[in-house]
Order: structure tokens, then C-alpha cells, then sequence
């Protein structure tokens, strides 16, 4: 078994899935950290990735051009965190129960209006999808589609804008110690905001890569807990990008392993399990994965914590 | 031909001091914390704003600087109307403000903190080279010195006061205010922040330092405002002024210290061998402490905050575990766990009354039962006896003079009260808190009991521990408020890096041997 | 703009807010039912008469409604410890499938013993996996420091997948055709039911009363004292020498229970056995449910047969006319914002500069 699993490894194939597993993964990873970093916790993800999912592959339905479609899920995500900056930062309310409650509605609006749209179709009508990138000589990313490079670009662009702009020094100051960022003169409700729209915006298009990439259409049950790994990978990161990155791939990385594993058959060291147990697999790594790190962890200070400006 | 004749307010104000204050009121709810205050702040003048807790000192300061609106009222700096309630608009007119909480984030270097919002948000990198060089340069200019790399966090309280003025001053501040700088420092470190405020002075800037220390204030200020409940009661040159006249105007009336009674000390009470509380760093919390407490007497341990006074109550409250030594309360070693030293009549008042020291979400009776519920007194078989409860908190309240209740009873949520009520509340609690008993318990640990209070209930709570103290209590009392400390104090010990020097009678000790103390001199001097 | 912290609340506000939550969400529904294009106020009509507008309506409703309480008292006596268990789904499931473990015909006539002894064990049995699922993440947290929203999210995936392995395998109803389902539970271990002609069965009865045995437990007794004072601040009750850590796990241990028992009422209430997609949510609604409760074990009843109300509306609605049955769960999710807004404004204003 285990010159097969070498053999696996080996072949280009497994690294182009895990490779297109892994992008939603790092797009979503990448806005919950922008919003945690600020000092807001984004529940709503799973949420806002079906709805960005879901806008995505609609306007390229009604006929608009791939990167329209990748625009107008971001904008849905944008929107979707807007509501949640005025719940959690104007109001200041509690974080998760705002969260909870933007996913739930994202996710039933996104699916009532799949269900008005396309009354009375049993599947859904596909879409001409990104295709692959075969003019960049680099192997394995020459099978990927545009939206998985702009991901890999993205960490490093963010990562730029988090520790060498003043922006990002605001982002940051703001989830360690609000007070001290209001003393100098800036506004933490308008640094949260931001950060919140701009996180959620990527949620977004990681959901429309779904629908315009990996699949062609949009299934209920398709982001199927992805959005909560995302939240599980950013503290496995310790909220830096570059370590986002790496999470997200290994995630991937066991992820398209038990896909493999399922498909080859043979068992594990000759026992055949049943195949729920290889799809239990990812979610199992990423519970371990909080597990370990979580000693360590080195939370944003204010992380959580509703800053009511001027409260005594 | 008549040219227009400028008008007053379109004149450059070359003489404008500056701050002018005027009319400023601002109300939270019913309390009115600022009422109609005008003030000016000469320029290159050290204007000290006096008042008991709770004055609204602080209040005013944050209006000024942007934190809060003010109801009524204008402020003008340097003769150009401030706008309000924006702290960018105060740093742009030059008002820098040292705050009594530090805002420094702990988990960025000194160089991030001080850049913080110095650059446009739009701009696409930052130029930390040069944002370095104009600290350093303020740092030399003010002679206060800083490792711009450092991480905040690993900091001492000193060292971080100097990078929260350094803040401001590397913003081109011209007016800077500080709020009780020297609250957490020792003596000699507030000589050198005074001896910093006159190198400000001379180079132009003009300061606004509140502070409740009558001494510091007539040392440092040029002129002195006290406040008292919310209005300006006085505005006077600091040279004419002199203590007696000041604390009057501070509290409106005479008010007599708090009377100590003469006592022998009797039996040991506490007895700590040898006292060793690890933790997670290098140096152990508690090192090797040898302490004991005698029925009768109030024992003082001073020191500056962060050296091991808080594990040293926290230990005595039954909250840790010692690592090596010995304690034993009235005579027997009790296991680690509050309810044990409650059971066994200790009596404790914790340092942060909000956070550890009432569930502020809960009812005034819960919190009144809140270390006893589980006791017969107050419960059988796992259901609360509620009319039990009830009538305990209602003795207590009346008791102890706790005030807010008026509206709800004993139903008041315990975050309404205001401090000097809950903390009559939670003292009510530890001194009276066994239904079953008259007698005062054996044993008190006051952990910063009067913090925050006004003088009223400051003489309060002094009386009371002196009171039980009289009839026999051990006093605990751990205070960085050196007044409190000697005018409590039977000895007075002080703690340093987590180690106890030698307790010595209060009336042996001076100032400047309790400042060197405290900056750890003792020891060194035992080393030499 | 700012919040400010009210010192006393005007009269007209306390009715007022809750009324304009309402208001707020029947605008939004409205809106949504417009694009549908179904005529909105019969839309409304259908809502109701489908909810609350005949015996026939009531009883689906109530039947409906009983899991909800269970799950919504779940996450009520989470909550209010600061423990986010978002796992009611899975521990109901785990509940479910304990019950069918105990109470199964396994292919036989299932376990020899008297139904008096054998239906306390099995309700004994899915409280307990249901608690024990929660443990583990309330230990993760308390000892490591680990987010319990995640972890208990991600074990919901993982019971589903587990319950998705049992029907296929161990618990198979070998002469089902169709759908995989697991084996029955004993004739005699069913709950019987309450109405007649109606799927009202007496879990119903059981339901209630675990919501008056928790309101009477945080209000009357010394534990329920503790959950609340841990919840509320943690490091004042440890100070005044609460236990805790032990405070928690029964906290965590309760409301798995609550849920676990909330599975194994359905199986024997409803179907008998175990079927993948018995429960459309009724985890996840419990919290929305505890929510709109404001963590108050009475309101949870009434906020669950609103709920519960809502869903079997949207279902007959839906059915006459062509608005999609998400619209209940668009209706849940904007009210829950609608009622947190609203509540916020009974105690906060807001002050323009």
C-alpha cells in the first residue's frame, strides 16, 4: 500500500486537485483572517460563500462575461458584510449570534431565489466555467484556472498591505487595542467596517470559484462546511497569511488523499472501511489541527470583544 | 477710502493662550460629570487640575481630547475653535494626551505604536525609516529614552508611560495632557517623569497634569484647578496655595482622617514559611516570602504594581497553590480553594471590584450570597433559600450604607451601583458575610481597597478596617497609595520581584526609604 | 454616531421594539413574496391558517415543535454559561441513533427486558451520547483554550457522516427498500400519542416539561445559580470560590442531554427508526430559537412554536401557491436580527455628532 500511495503522490494529477482544493480554502481563509485581525469574528461565512456562489454563477447565467461573475459575488459578499459591520460594530452586538444569523440568512436567500429563478428544474443549468491557464509554463498551476493564481497572488499581496502599509498597521492596531488606535485619531468603527466588507468580499468570490471553477453550477449543500475549516485554518495560521497559505494546502493536501484513497480502494493497511470514513477525514484533521496549535495561539487582543466607543 | 476693519475673530490671536475653555457640560444619564467649566491654559504653563475621584477630571480631559462630546460648551486652541469630539482634530491642533491606561497594543513594537495613524491609510507603504528617526530624535531631544524595536509587552510600566509621551510628542504635540501619571510609579521614577515635564516646559510646550497628590501637585505646577463634583470651585496661582486650603476646596468640607486605635497585636493569625509561587517565567511570583500577620494589627505591603503583591493575595484568598513553603491560617494549612479560606473566616476584598469582585449582570442579593450560597445558611438540598438570602443582603445594605437602591431594592443589577456603593457591598460581604456570627473574622486581605473612590467612601472603607481591626481582625492591607499606607499601617513591608523585604513599624519608615524599597534599593543594599 | 448606554427605559420603546422587529421582518418577507410573484396578503393568510389556523394546522405545528424545544433549551442553558454549541445537530443525532441502539429490533425482537425498564435506558442512552459528544469540545475549551464554535460544528459533519456509515451498515433495516434507514425501535418502547388523528405524540409532554425543570433549575437551584454566575463572569464566581471548571461540564453534559434526548423523542415519536434527513436543521434552529428566547427556558417554548408555526406555514403555503419553502427559514433569520436590533435599542441610544 504504500509504494501505491507513493506512486499517488508522484503523479501530477493529485497535486493539480489538491491544488483546486485548496483555492476556495485560501481565499476564504485569507477574509476571515482580514476580519479576525481587525478584531471581529465572521461567522457568517459559510453563509455569504453559498450567496457568492450562488450570484456568481447567476450572472454568468443571465449571460454576463466570468470575471463580471466573479465580480458580483464579491460585491454580495461585500454587501453581506456590511450588515454585519452594523450589527457588530455600530451596534455592537454579539459576534457569534450576528454571524449565526448572517449565515443563515445567506444561505436561505441564496436558496430561495435559486427556487424563483428555476421553479421548476430538477438540476441545475450549467455554465461555461473559467478553463485552464495552458499558456503558463509552470506545471501543475497550468491546469488551474485564473482565480487559483489571483488566490496564490493574493498572500503575499496581503500579507504586503498587513505588515508594510499604514492601512494594515491601522487593521492590526485595531484588533490588539482599539482605545489606542482611537488616540490616534483614527476611527476604529470605519478600520472595522472596512475590514470586514473586504474579508467578506473574498468569502464571496471563494464561494464563486465553486460555481465558475471547480463545478458549473450551483448545488444546495455544495460549500458543505468549507467556510467552517476556513475559520478552524486561521488559527492554525496564527492569523499570518503565508501560514494561511500552508494550512489551507495541507488541508487540501488530506482532503484530495482521501478522495485518492477512496477511489483506489484496497482499505487501510487491508481493513476496508466504509467510505464515510475517508470523507470524515478532512473535517477530523482540521479538529486535530485547532486542537494542537491552540496553546499557542497568539490571539489578536481584542479579538471578539465589542469596542463601544466612549462607554464608561 | 475705509478699508474693512477686521473683525475680532478674523485677527490672528498672537497672544491667545493655549486652551480656552468655556461653559463645558457634559452628562451621563442623571450624573452630571462636567457642569459649566471655563479654564485657560497659558502657554508654557503647567496647570494642574485637582479632585477627588469621581470629580470629573478625567471627563474633561477626554472631551478635550476627542474621546467624548461635550453637551455645551466651545473650546478654542491657540485661538482657532477645536472642533469637538474628534480626537483627530485635537492632535491636529497639538493636544497630546498621556492616558491613565496605557493605549499601547502589547503585541507590536514600540515603533508601531508610535507611528500608528501618522500616515494617510491610502498611501502604499510606510516609511518606517523615517518614522525611527523622528523618535529617536524626540527621544534624545526630551532625554527620555526607548528601544523602538521592543515589544510593548515586554515593557515596564515606566518604560511605557515613555513611549505613550513620546506618542505625542513625536506628533508635534504642543499641549500635553497626562492623567495621573504617577499612579503607577515609584517616587524616584516620578522624579524623573517631573524632571521630563520641566524639559517640556522649557521647550515651549504647556501641560495639563491631573492628579489627586496635593504634594506632587504644589511641587510641579505652575497653576492649580480643583474640581469638585463637576464645577470649578477654584483657579489659583500654585504659589500661594497650601495643602489644607486645597483639600478643603477638594471635598467641600473638613474631613477627619480616619481614627486609629491603640493596640497590642495578639496571636499569630497568618503564619507563611518560606512562600513559593512559580508560574510560567523565568523568576518565581513569589519568592521565599516569610510573613506573619498578628490578630489586631493592620500589616501594609507596598510596592509598585506587578511584583508579586497580587499572587501574595490571590494566595491568601485561596486562589493558588504554593510551590514550596508553608501557610497556615489561624493555625491550620487549608487545601487551595476560595471556599476553604471563606469557610475558615477570611474575609477578602479583591483589587478589581468590577471584574472579580461582583457579577455585575446579576441582582444586588445574588452577589451578596454570592461566596456563601452553597452553605447551609443560605441553601438545603441544592434549592437556594431565597427569603434567607434576601434578608441577609437587605441587613447588609443597611448595614453598610449601600446607596442606589432606591428604584429596584434588592433587585438593583449590581453593575448600576456606583464604585463606592458595590465596594460597600462586597466589604459588607467579607466583613459580615456569615449570618451565624457578630464577631469581626479573624483574618482581612484588602487588595487596593479604596482605588477609584471618592474621599467619603475612601474614610469609610479606613474606618471599617480599622473598626474590625479594633476588635480583633488580622489586616492584609496591599495598597500602591502610600498616604493610604501610612495612615493605616500598623508595620509596613514592601514587596519587590516577587520577594518581601523586612516588615519594619510604620512610624520607622520615611518616604524616600519606602520609594528605595520599592525600586528594589533594599535589596541591593543586602546584596553590597 | 454612537451608542450610549441608557439609564432607564421609556415605556413606549419596550412595547414598541418588539413590534417594530416584526414590522421589520414582515416588510423584508413581503418583499421576497412579491418577487415570487404570489400575491403577498393571501401569502400571509396561507402563512398563518397553515401554522396556527385549524386543529389539523395546531397539531402539525406542536408536533413540529417538540424536538425544537429540546433543541432550543439545548443551546438556551449553553449560551448562557458562554458555552457556543452550534453541535445541537449532531448530539440529536447521536441521540437518535443510541435510542435505536437500545430500543432495536436488530433484526430480532431487539432486547429481552421489560419495556418499564428498557425506555429509561434508552432515553438514558441518547442523553448520554449526546453529552458525552459535547465534552469533548467543552473540555478543548476549557483546558486548551479551543474555540468550541468550530469544534462543535465540525463534529456535526463528522456525526452525520457516522450516522451516514451505521444506516448503511451495522443499523440497516435490511427489508427497507428506498432510502437507507436503521431498524425500528420496539413496538412498545413508542411514544403514544397525544390527539387523535394527529401526529402530536406525548414527547410533547416531555419536552415541556424539561423546559420547566431547567427554568426552575437557573432560577431555584444552586446549580442553576452557578451557570448563571459562571456565564456572566467567570473570574468573580472562581474568586468567590465557585467550581468553575465543574460548572462547565455540567453545563456541556446538560445541554448534549437535552439534544441527544431531543433525537430519541423523534425516532420514538415519529417514524420508529433513524432516517438520514430526519432532522431538516432542528439543531441549528434550536439556537436560532434559543436566541429569540433571550435564553429564558419559558420563552424558548413560546419562541419554538413560533418557529415551528412559521416552517409547517411555509410548507402548506408553499404548496399553494409558487413561493419556495426557504422562505421560513428567510423569516427565522430576519426576525432573530430584527429581535437582537430591536433589544439593543431598549437598551442603548443612538447619538449623532
Amino acid at each position: 500500500m504504500l509504494s501505491e500511495t507513493l506512486d499517488l503522490l508522484a503523479a501530477a494529477p493529485f497535486w493539480i486537485a489538491v491544488l483546486r482544493i485548496a483555492t476556495p480554502l485560501i481565499l476564504g481563509t485569507l477574509g476571515v483572517l482580514l476580519c479576525e485581525r481587525a478584531g471581529v469574528l465572521n461567522l457568517g461565512i459559510e453563509g455569504i460563500m453559498v450567496a457568492g456562489a450562488f450570484t456568481g454563477w447567476l450572472a454568468v447565467y443571465q449571460g454576463a462575461p466570468l470575471w463580471a461573475g466573479v465580480l458580483a459575488a464579491a460585491a454580495t459578499g461585500a454587501l453581506f458584510g456590511l450588515l454585519h459591520a452594523l450589527l457588530t460594530v455600530t451596534l455592537a452586538l454579539s459576534q457569534h449570534v450576528a454571524g449565526l444569523g448572517i449565515t443563515l440568512l445567506a444561505t436561505s436567500l441564496a436558496s430561495y431565489a435559486y427556487r424563483v429563478s428555476f421553479p421548476k428544474v430538477d438540476s441545475p443549468p450549467t455554465v461555461q466555467t473559467f478553463t485552464a491557464m495552458q499558456g503558463l509554463p509552470i506545471p501543475v498551476l497550468n491546469a488551474q484556472t485564473p482565480l487559483t493564481l489571483l488566490a496564490l497572488l493574493l498572500v503575499p499581496a496581503i500579507a504586503w498591505g498587513l505588515y508594510r502599509t499604514p492601512a494594515g498597521l491601522a487593521l492590526r492596531m485595531v484588533g490588539e487595542n482599539p482605545a489606542a488606535a482611537e488616540g490616534q485619531g483614527l476611527s476604529v468603527a470605519g478600520v472595522r467596517t472596512a475590514a470586514l466588507v473586504a474579508g467578506s468580499a473574498l468569502m464571496g468570490v471563494a464561494g464563486a470559484f465553486l460555481t465558475l471553477s471547480a463545478f458549473n453550477a450551483f448545488y444546495f449543500n455544495m460549500v458543505n462546511g468549507r467556510g467552517w475549516v476556513c475559520v478552524a485554518l486561521v488559527v492554525f495560521a496564527s492569523w499570518r497569511p503565508g501560514k494561511a497559505l500552508l494550512g489551507a494546502l495541507l488541508f487540501a493536501f488530506f482532503d484530495a488523499l482521501q478522495l485518492r484513497l477512496q477511489q483506489a480502494g484496497g482499505g487501510v493497511f487491508g481493513i476496508e472501511l466504509p467510505y464515510q470514513a475517508y470523507l470524515m477525514l478532512p473535517y477530523a484533521m482540521a479538529i486535530v489541527a485547532l486542537v494542537v496549535v491552540a496553546r499557542r495561539a497568539a490571539y489578536p487582543q481584542a479579538l471578539m470583544k465589542p469596542y463601544r466607543k466612549g462607554e464608561r | 477710502m475705509a478699508s474693512r476693519r477686521a473683525a475680532p475673530s478674523d485677527r490672528p490671536r498672537l497672544n491667545a493662550p493655549a486652551l480656552r475653555l468655556r461653559g463645558i457640560t457634559k452628562r451621563f444619564g442623571s450624573l452630571v460629570a462636567n457642569d459649566g467649566i471655563s479654564l485657560d491654559l497659558g502657554r508654557g504653563e503647567v496647570l494642574a487640575l485637582l479632585g477627588e475621584n469621581g470629580a470629573g477630571k478625567s471627563t474633561l480631559v477626554s472631551i478635550l481630547f476627542g474621546h467624548y462630546l461635550a453637551d455645551e460648551g466651545a473650546i478654542e486652541a491657540f485661538g482657532a475653535p477645536l472642533p469637538p469630539g474628534q480626537p483627530k482634530a485635537a492632535l491636529a491642533a497639538g493636544i497630546g494626551m498621556v492616558h491613565q491606561h496605557f493605549t499601547l497594543a502589547d503585541n507590536l513594537s514600540v515603533l508601531d505604536n508610535v507611528m500608528l495613524g501618522t500616515e494617510p491609510l491610502w498611501w502604499p507603504f510606510s516609511r518606517r525609516a523615517r518614522a525611527r528617526a523622528r523618535l529617536l530624535d524626540a527621544a534624545q531631544r526630551f532625554g527620555l529614552q526607548v528601544n523602538p524595536d521592543a515589544q510593548v509587552g515586554t515593557l515596564s510600566v515606566g518604560e511605557r508611560q515613555r513611549v505613550e509621551i513620546l506618542k505625542a510628542l513625536t506628533r508635534g504635540a504642543k499641549i500635553l495632557i497626562l492623567d495621573e501619571p504617577t499612579a503607577v510609579l515609584t517616587p524616584q521614577e516620578s522624579e524623573s517623569l517631573f524632571a521630563t515635564l520641566a524639559q517640556l516646559v522649557a521647550a515651549g510646550l504647556s501641560v495639563i497634569f491631573i492628579s489627586h497628590k496635593l504634594d506632587e501637585v504644589l511641587r510641579v505646577s505652575h497653576r492649580i484647578a480643583v474640581l469638585r463634583g463637576g464645577r470649578l470651585v477654584a483657579d489659583l496661582p500654585a504659589a500661594g496655595a497650601d495643602k489644607a486650603m486645597l483639600a478643603e476646596a477638594m471635598v467641600g468640607r473638613a474631613v477627619p482622617p480616619a481614627t486609629k486605635h491603640a493596640r497590642a497585636p495578639g496571636a499569630p493569625v497568618v503564619e507563611l514559611r518560606g512562600g513559593t509561587v512559580r508560574g510560567t517565567g523565568a523568576r518565581p511570583l513569589l519568592d521565599g516570602i516569610d510573613l506573619e500577620l498578628r490578630a489586631g494589627e493592620v500589616f501594609a505591603v507596598a510596592g509598585v504594581a506587578g511584583n508579586g503583591q497580587d499572587v501574595l493575595a490571590e494566595l491568601l484568598c485561596g486562589l493558588h497553590a504554593l510551590d514550596g513553603g508553608t501557610l497556615t491560617i489561624a493555625g491550620r494549612a487549608l487545601p487551595a480553594r476560595p471556599r476553604a479560606f471563606v469557610e475558615a473566616g477570611v474575609a477578602r476584598i479583591p483589587e478589581d471590584r468590577h471584574a472579580v469582585g461582583v457579577v455585575g449582570d446579576l441582582p444586588l442579593w445574588e452577589n451578596a450570597v454570592l461566596e456563601r450560597y452553597a452553605s447551609p445558611a443560605f441553601s438545603r438540598h441544592g434549592i437556594v433559600r431565597r427569603e434567607l438570602a434576601l434578608a441577609h443582603a437587605k441587613s447588609l445594605v443597611e448595614r453598610f450604607d449601600v446607596r442606589g437602591t432606591e428604584s429596584a431594592g434588592l433587585a438593583t443589577i449590581t453593575r448600576s451601583l456606583s464604585g463606592g456603593n458595590m465596594q460597600k457591598l462586597i466589604l459588607g460581604r467579607a466583613l459580615a458575610g456569615d449570618p451565624d456570627t457578630k464577631s469581626s473574622p479573624p483574618l482581612i486581605v484588602a487588595n487596593q481597597p479604596t482605588w477609584g473612590l471618592d474621599i467619603g467612601a475612601v474614610a469609610y472603607v479606613h474606618q471599617q478596617l480599622l473598626d474590625a481591626c479594633a476588635q480583633g481582625s488580622a489586616v492584609l492591607l496591599i495598597s500602591e497609595d502610600l498616604d493610604e499606607v501610612f495612615a493605616l499601617a500598623d508595620r509596613i513591608a514592601v514587596m519587590h520581584h516577587g520577594r518581601l523585604g523586612a516588615p519594619k513599624p510604620a512610624r520607622e519608615w520615611t518616604l524616600a526609604a519606602i520609594g528605595l524599597a520599592m525600586a528594589g534599593g533594599e535589596e541591593a543594599a543586602h546584596a553590597a | 454616531m454612537q451608542l450610549e448606554r441608557r439609564s432607564t427605559t421609556p415605556r413606549w420603546l419596550l412595547l414598541g421594539a418588539p413590534v417594530g422587529a416584526i414590522a421589520f421582518t414582515l416588510l423584508i418577507t413581503s418583499l421576497l413574496v412579491a418577487w415570487a410573484g404570489a400575491p403577498v396578503a393571501r401569502a400571509y393568510a396561507l402563512l398563518l391558517e397553515g401554522g396556527f389556523g385549524s386543529r389539523f394546522a395546531w397539531t402539525e405545528t406542536l408536533t413540529r415543535a417538540t424536538p425544537l424545544i429540546l433543541t432550543g433549551l439545548a443551546a438556551a442553558v449553553a449560551f448562557r454559561a458562554r458555552l457556543f454549541n452550534i453541535g445541537g445537530e449532531g448530539q440529536l443525532y447521536a441521540g437518535a441513533l443510541a435510542a435505536v441502539a437500545v430500543g432495536g429490533l436488530h433484526g430480532g425482537s431487539g432486547f429481552d427486558a421489560s419495556p418499564w425498564l428498557l425506555f429509561p435506558l434508552m432515553m438514558l442512552a441518547a442523553a448520554l451520547a449526546g453529552a458525552l459528544l459535547l465534552l469533548g469540545p467543552a473540555l478543548a475549551k476549557s483546558r486548551l483554550g479551543v474555540d468550541e464554535v468550530v469544534t462543535t460544528l465540525l463534529l456535526n459533519f463528522i456525526v452525520l457522516l457516522f450516522v451516514s456509515a451505521m444506516l448503511d451498515g451495522p443499523m440497516k433495516d435490511a427489508s427497507a427498500m428506498g432510502w437507507p434507514q436503521s431498524v425500528a425501535i420496539q413496538d412498545a418502547l413508542q411514544l403514544g400519542k397525544l390527539i387523535e388523528r394527529s401526529r402530536v405524540h406525548s414527547g410533547l409532554l416531555w419536552s415541556l416539561a424539561a423546559a420547566v425543570a431547567l427554568w426552575a433549575l437557573l432560577k431555584h437551584t444552586t446549580t442553576g445559580f452557578e451557570i448563571r454566575a459562571v456565564g456572566a463572569n467567570a473570574r468573580a464566581a472562581a474568586f468567590a470560590g465557585m467550581p468553575v471548571a465543574a460548572v462547565q461540564v455540567k453545563v456541556a453534559l446538560l445541554s448534549g442531554a437535552l439534544a441527544g434526548l431531543a433525537g430519541a423523542i423523534e425516532v420514538a415519536g415519529r417514524a420508529g427508526y433513524v432516517t438520514l434527513d430526519m432532522s431538516p436543521g432542528y439543531g441549528y434552529s434550536g439556537i436560532v430559537i434559543a436566541m429569540l428566547a433571550a435564553l429564558n427556558p419559558l420563552g424558548v417554548v413560546a419562541a419554538a412554536i413560533f418557529v415551528a408555526g412559521i416552517l409547517v406555514g411555509a410548507d402548506s403555503m408553499s404548496r399553494a401557491v409558487n413561493v419556495p419553502t426557504y422562505i421560513a427559514d428567510v423569516i427565522v433569520s430576519v426576525s432573530l436580527i430584527a429581535v437582537l436590533v430591536a433589544t439593543m435599542f431598549t437598551q442603548y441610544r443612538l447619538r449623532w455628532k
